[in-house]
């Protein structure tokens, strides 16, 4: 739920990264805190675990530049991956603008992608937001590691794409971030499909962070337009 | 289902008789701070002063505070709680539920007690609940002259993440 605040002259807008546990979902935070002038952020505030695992969220306010005179704030969050603190993603989950969900390249990690993409899209029907009509985008995270699986593989498995009910957007629509491939377009059957666009990324290193939350930031904007 | 939940706006207006109503109300009690926040944890406005506050994390946390306390009282088989109080030593806090939307914060410290907080708490509670319902209603009746503030803007926006 975007707020805009004509007193302040702010857009509040929140952006929630999902995944499964050690994904790289708190680093792709720490990055973006490491990164940005300390003037267009805030602080990096971590509810984690002894262990530095995520118990309830990580959250960094950061100011993305100024549109027609008002500030940009953007919230984001990440949520616990571990699969038994549901609770806490839920809520985290509440009036959200945008969806980064970071999954894990490692094929061995295959499961546990798909059970946290399965439990995004439970939590988001619980509030009765559709995942396919939200600025949301997918990252591929940990492509350095010699058992990374190929992106076509976690594409197949973790974005195949939605079917397009809107006649309106029955046209190709090519991917900016990737020559070559489509966003939108025609399968064989004759159903339009529609994919979230995705980053491949290496978080520890930035590797592709950026990249992702100006594509997110971008859409949650342009859904106000 | 929607595409997510709903935009909302604040006029000049509306802002201005909110923060009016939560200047009396430190007045009316001493307390330091009143805070008004959104429940995704966005800070929508501030009144008075605390030492060192960092208002934009206070605002997230204590969203996130009073949304798991709302889990709890569910567990309990309540509907909500309506406020939450965190006594320190030094300063303390009340935290109640405005309009089932927002969230109002209050930090006080030996200035005042937590009694006379909590007596003027439901009043004004009462007050910017009409008052946000009031705006609400306006919007639901009809869109806000400025809703769409970033029509047109697509341009802008790609301008904006050229870094």
């Amino acid at each position: 739920m975007s707020m805009i605040n004509y007193a302040s002259r702010e857009i509040n807008c929140k952006i929630v990264y999902y995944g499964p546990g050690l994904g790289g979902k708190t680093t792709n935070l720490e990055h973006v805190y490491g990164k940005v002038k300390p003037e267009t952020r805030g602080k990096l505030i971590s509810l984690a675990t002894e262990t530095e695992r995520t118990l309830f969220f990580d959250f960094l306010p950061v100011d993305l530049g100024t549109i027609r005179g008002f500030k940009t704030r953007f919230h984001l969050y990440t949520v616990p991956g571990q699969v038994y603190y549901n609770a806490s993603r839920k809520l985290i989950l509440k009036n959200v603008d945008g969806i980064v969900f970071v999954g894990d390249s490692q094929a061995e990690r295959m499961e546990a992608n798909l059970e946290s993409m399965q439990n995004l899209y439970d939590n988001m029907a619980e509030y009765g937001y559709d995942l396919t009509k939200m600025p949301f985008v997918v990252q591929y995270n940990k492509r350095d590691l010699p058992n990374a699986a190929p992106v076509a593989d976690l594409q197949a498995a973790l974005n195949p794409g939605w079917e397009v009910d809107d006649p309106a957007k029955f046209r190709v629509t090519p991917d900016p971030y990737h020559a070559g491939e489509n966003l939108v377009q025609q399968i064989s059957s004759g159903e339009w499909v529609e994919r979230a666009p995705y980053f491949e990324a290496v978080a520890v290193n930035g590797d592709g962070v950026f990249d992702t939350l100006k594509a997110v930031s971008k859409l949650v904007l342009k859904a106000l337009a | 289902m929607t595409a997510g939940a709903p935009t909302w706006t604040f006029t000049e207006d509306d802002f201005g008789a909110i923060t009016d109503c939560m200047r009396r109300f430190l007045d009316d009690t001493n307390a330091m701070c009143a805070m008004l926040v959104d429940k995704s944890g966005q800070l929508v406005t501030t009144v008075g002063t605390a030492p060192g506050l960092d208002a934009t994390t206070f605002a997230t946390l204590t969203a996130a505070d009073f949304g798991a306390n709302d889990q709890l009282a569910r567990i309990l088989g309540e509907t909500e709680f309506t406020t939450l109080f965190h006594q320190g030593e030094r300063e303390s806090v009340f935290v109640a539920d405005v309009a089932r939307r927002l969230i109002l914060v209050v930090i006080f410290d030996s200035r005042t007690s937590a009694g006379m907080v909590k007596l003027k708490l439901k009043p004004q509670v009462e007050e910017l609940t009409a008052l946000l319902d009031s705006a609400m209603a306006r919007s639901r009746a009809g869109a806000p002259p400025r809703q769409k503030l970033l029509h047109g803007a697509e341009q802008e926006i790609d301008d904006l993440f050229q870094w």
